[in-house]
């Protein structure tokens, strides 16, 4: 089969090219290069695919045929975030991300590709100030997977196989975790345990807490803010009693609250995970979802990072600086089925993203963005429960998102949300898969809203379950 | 045109970690005042639990929007990065279509939510089910899942999903072996561990790959899969899958087909006709995905309907009045990583493949086995490259490996220098070879569909220049790059716990003075 014309994406698609080669290589056609691809094994009938759109003009057609099929968050007024968050992504920040160099590269060496190891570093260096740590790895895929991968390094450290977790966790991360853990029967099964949480300030309930941890846990899994908006005041006591019994304690952040909130290693962290997405990274449905993983600078931790590490080092040049892997051998790049865990293509140029972002925001745009952030959610909070069978659930201590309970008002969620739809509107992510909380959808606010947004909401809500 | 070798100078900023830049109180990025009913609510300090407050603002840059974008603008320019002739083999380097980077910032896809209600992103779902068709053509399997972030998250899928599997026929723990080869990817032996397996790993025979009678002497009641790729790194095709693939159907395992060396092969096999029960495709490379120095990335993972019920959630399905839905497979086992997975990245896959076409993408492999053997004449006549395999006659497929070993017996030059000088020329330095190294310094090109013949002379040329180099001035060769932004990095602190630092923080901890001085 042949293409009508040379294609713009292959430069040896034309006749006298390929006359050229075969002349060089001295074989007879194209075909006989296959010669190695016994008969037996090839396909010999018709791709069945749609029809080539090999120009430009009919492909981006197409194409936003089919995008505009879709209803967006611009368009539309939303509150979803359990998981992806709808933050502004500043211009400079595509531009940077969007840059040939940075879009396209793979591994250079640590001199042709400095620019990009730098930024990694930049990246890395960032988020350390921001969490308050010093070894910060190269990014993973998603949140739940720097948890998946943070409690199997805790498991490698101490030998235990179970890991204790709220139950209020995001049922989203949970799943990602117990693939993580791998199921019962299989041959390193990490029991995943939830902790109960108190009904009405969403904390984890100590005493539960105190019940089942014991000497087998090798980890205490908590988030701050949580799943469900509140933050976990209790971080200090929660470190010190997994110390006592010799586990890790393992802490997820959304770094965007952290111009407001305590770095976790000031209560006691000892490794930190989360996501990267609220860094200046587009949802994209989805596709902006990128985690992390960070420890202290200690070399039991570090030589247990699945991830590439990228380090400062100095060149044959007095007082100058590059970057090279660092403990690339324990990946499975190195060691394969020895190595830990595994280590492939990751989220990296949204780590580029992210560096550049955080840039952007220096300190004083970190506490201005959670400033706001906590004062948008303190005031939906408060209207929203004004609304006539609305209850947050909690109104202490919020960041970001609110359960709202809706049984008082006699409609489901799912209803709700519907309403909200034709309003244009998307409402919270329903929360019914979560034991305690049917009839409850978890809502987001951030620096995106205004008031106008939370009274429209109100208004429409208001109209729904009256 | 002339492919002779020409010396380029990267640009070179001395551009500070950016830790060391910016000014107190600069600002690049500011939000807006809340309004008046907002505020009235009090103090934002009251809002945070006196416990939980940051007390010490982090020590962040502070920089204007300007001085940001100039710095990562420099960092840019301190990229050789695919700008020169990048023929990173097992990468499949491609060009990532502008269109499909355009539309991938367009709202309708950047700021869609995952949770929105599946009638408001009808869009997307139909673009993952008509990929999903394609990539059932293209493979003969008969359903694929997107979730993976990765050609490694893919493999890791397979582990899942054979767990799943194996847990529905009581089999979870009795069959707890994977096999795989040595020249398979490291994400296969490493991904089947992290899932609980035990790994075998053949080595390699006659011919290039390992011999059957090592397969049928691990297979057996224990087996839960065979994990494998083919062609090999080398080019080698293996002839024998059929039958391997039927004895570990046989001994009642899974066979799952690596197929990240698939751009040779598009079109011209078809895993499931060839026996596999799953495959997994690599959309960042094979179909057109930015590399992005490393993802986002979406390992596409494609099984037979046997299969299909373990598949990690949610599916998407199409309603017999032709709208979109996700559904959750009867035995899932649940999910690999959030979400759908990196839904933009399989809108430029799908964007690509519609741009290629059924001749487009028989043409791309066509082209890509043709430049691989043109690019082959070319290497194997310079004087200090060895062509891998020399007992294999006859063309390689895609990519072939070769080694520098004779060039580093006579001169001392081996197959890092020689990537370094090649940067001077810029050119990317090649893809060597994944641990272990069968062949003795070793490098893997590839040049694919995209790269010019042109590019590939020149590309040879100055393999062949850098050689020339290595015997009349190997000093000269030792000590490149010569051209690039910085001198050559000592990277042996790197490993050293007292040295290593991934973070400014760390840096200055260990490396006080130095550190004070890079910040001036």
């Amino acid at each position: 089969m042949t293409v009508e014309s040379a294609h713009p994406w292959m430069a040896n698609s034309t006749p006298e090219a390929k006359a050229a080669m075969l002349r060089k290589i001295g074989a007879p056609s194209i075909e006989s290069l296959f010669a190695q691809i016994p008969e037996d094994h090839r396909f010999r009938g018709t791709l069945d695919l749609p029809p080539a759109l090999a120009s430009e003009v009919a492909l981006k057609r197409h194409m936003l045929g089919l995008l505009k099929k879709n209803a967006d968050c611009e368009t539309n007024l939303s509150f979803l975030g359990a998981g992806i968050w709808q933050h502004h992504v500043p211009a400079v920040v595509d531009e940077i991300a969007g840059r040939s160099e940075f879009l396209t590269n793979v591994w250079g060496t640590p001199m042709s590709d400095h620019g990009r190891n730098q930024a990694w570093f930049e990246f890395c260096s960032q988020l350390g100030e921001l969490i308050g740590l010093e070894f910060v790895g190269l990014p993973v895929y998603s949140w739940g997977c720097a948890i998946g991968y943070a409690v199997r390094m805790a498991a490698r450290m101490n030998g235990r196989r179970e890991v204790l977790v709220p139950a209020s966790m995001d049922p989203e991360r949970l799943d990602v975790l117990r693939q993580y853990a791998e199921p019962d029967g299989s041959a390193g099964h990490i029991a995943v345990v939830p902790v109960a949480f108190d009904a009405a300030t969403g904390l984890l309930d100590l005493a539960d807490l105190k019940s089942k941890i014991s000497a087998k846990t090798g980890a205490v899994y908590f988030e701050n803010p949580g799943f469900l908006g509140v933050i976990e005041t209790q971080g200090a006591a929660i470190a010190a009693m997994a110390r006592a019994v010799g586990a890790e304690c393992i802490v997820g952040v959304d770094p965007i609250s952290l111009g407001v909130l305590a770095p976790p290693a000031e209560y006691g962290a000892d490794l930190v995970v989360g996501t990267i997405q609220t860094l200046g990274v587009h949802m994209s449905c989805g596709g902006g979802a990128g985690g992390f993983i960070a420890s202290r600078d200690e070399e039991r931790y570090a030589r247990e990072y699945p991830t590439l590490n990228i380090s400062i080092a100095p060149t044959v040049n007095r007082g100058e600086w590059g970057f090279a892997l660092s403990l690339s051998h324990q990946s499975s790049y190195g060691m394969r089925e020895e190595g830990k865990d595994w280590t492939g293509n990751s989220v990296y140029l949204h780590a580029i993203a992210a560096s550049a972002y955080m840039t952007l925001m220096g300190p004083k745009g970190f506490a201005e963005i959670g400033e706001r952030i906590l004062q948008r959610t303190a005031h939906a909070a408060n209207l929203l429960g004004s609304v006539k069978g609305v209850r947050p659930r909690f109104t202490q201590g919020l960041f970001k998102e609110v359960v709202l309970d809706f049984t008082a008002t006699g409609r489901s969620v799912s209803a709700i949300n519907k309403a909200l739809l034709a309003q244009g509107m998307f409402g919270g992510r329903d929360l019914s898969d979560l034991p305690g909380f049917e009839g409850c959808a978890l809502y987001a606010f951030t620096e995106i809203h205004t008031a106008e947004d939370v009274r429209r909401l109100a208004t429409a809500l208001t109209e729904i379950v009256t | 045109m002339s492919p002779a070798p020409q010396l380029y100078r990267q640009a070179s900023w001395h551009e500070p970690v950016v830790m060391a830049l910016g000014a107190p109180g600069r600002r690049g990025l500011l939000f807006p005042a809340v309004e008046s009913e907002v505020a009235a609510l009090g103090d934002t300090a009251s809002l945070v639990p006196a416990s939980m407050r940051r007390r010490n603002a982090p020590a962040l840059p502070e920089m204007t929007e300007h001085d940001t974008l100039r710095h990562y603008l420099r960092l840019s320019q301190q990229i050789l990065g695919m700008v020169g002739i990048s023929l990173f083999g097992t990468c499949t380097m491609k060009y990532n279509p502008r269109v499909s980077e355009a539309l991938g910032l367009r709202p309708q896809m950047a700021a869609l939510h995952p949770l929105q209600d599946p009638s408001t992103l009808q869009g997307v779902l139909e673009i993952l089910w008509n990929f999903d068709n394609i990539l059932r053509a293209l493979s003969g399997m008969d359903r694929f899942t997107f979730q993976a972030a990765g050609g490694a998250d893919a493999a890791y899928t397979h582990v899942c999903v054979t767990r799943g599997w194996l847990a529905s026929r009581g089999e979870l723990g009795e069959r707890d072996e994977i096999i795989t080869s040595i020249q398979a990817h490291p994400c296969n032996p490493a991904t089947a561990a992290a899932a609980g397996f035990k790994v075998i790993t053949l080595p390699l025979e006659e011919g290039g790959y390992p011999s059957l009678d090592a397969l049928r002497a691990s297979l057996g009641p224990r087996t839960a899969a065979l994990m494998i790729g083919n062609p090999d790194d080398m080019g080698i095709y293996n002839p024998q899958m059929k039958e391997w693939v039927r004895l570990t159907k046989e001994a009642g395992a899974l066979a799952f087909y690596d197929h990240a060396n698939f751009n040779g092969v598009m079109g011209k096999i078809r895993a499931r006709d060839l026996g596999f029960d799953a495959c997994m495709f690599m959309l960042h490379k094979t179909f057109g995905g930015p590399k992005g120095g490393g993802g986002p990335a979406v390992g596409a993972y494609g099984c037979s309907a046997e299969l299909e019920p373990f598949l990690p959630r949610p599916l998407v399905a199409k309603r017999s009045d032709g709208s979109f839905a996700l559904d959750v497979p009867a035995h899932s086992v649940g999910k690999v990583r959030e979400f759908l997975g990196n839904v933009h990245i399989v809108m430029r896959a799908y964007a690509w493949a519609r741009g290629m076409g059924a001749a487009g993408i028989h043409e791309a492999s066509d082209l890509s086995v043709l430049a691989n053997n043109y690019m082959q004449k070319g290497l194997s006549a310079i004087r200090g490259v060895a062509v891998s395999n020399p007992d294999v006659e006859g063309p390689r497929m895609e990519m072939t490996r070769y080694g520098v070993g004779p060039l580093k017996q006579d001169t001392g030059i081996g197959v890092v220098e020689l990537g370094n000088r090649m940067t001077d020329y810029g050119i990317d330095a090649p893809w060597l070879s994944h641990e272990p190294w069968v062949v003795p310094e070793p490098f893997t090109p590839e040049a694919g569909e995209l790269w010019s013949k042109e590019d590939i002379d020149t590309w040879v040329a100055v393999v062949a220049k850098v050689c020339e180099e290595a015997y009349s001035d190997p000093d000269l060769v030792r000590t490149a790059p010569h051209h690039a932004a910085i001198g050559k990095v000592l990277a042996e602190g790197c490993e050293d716990p007292a040295r290593w630092a991934t973070t400014w923080r760390a840096f200055q901890r260990k490396h006080g003075d130095a550190a004070r001085q890079a910040a001036e």
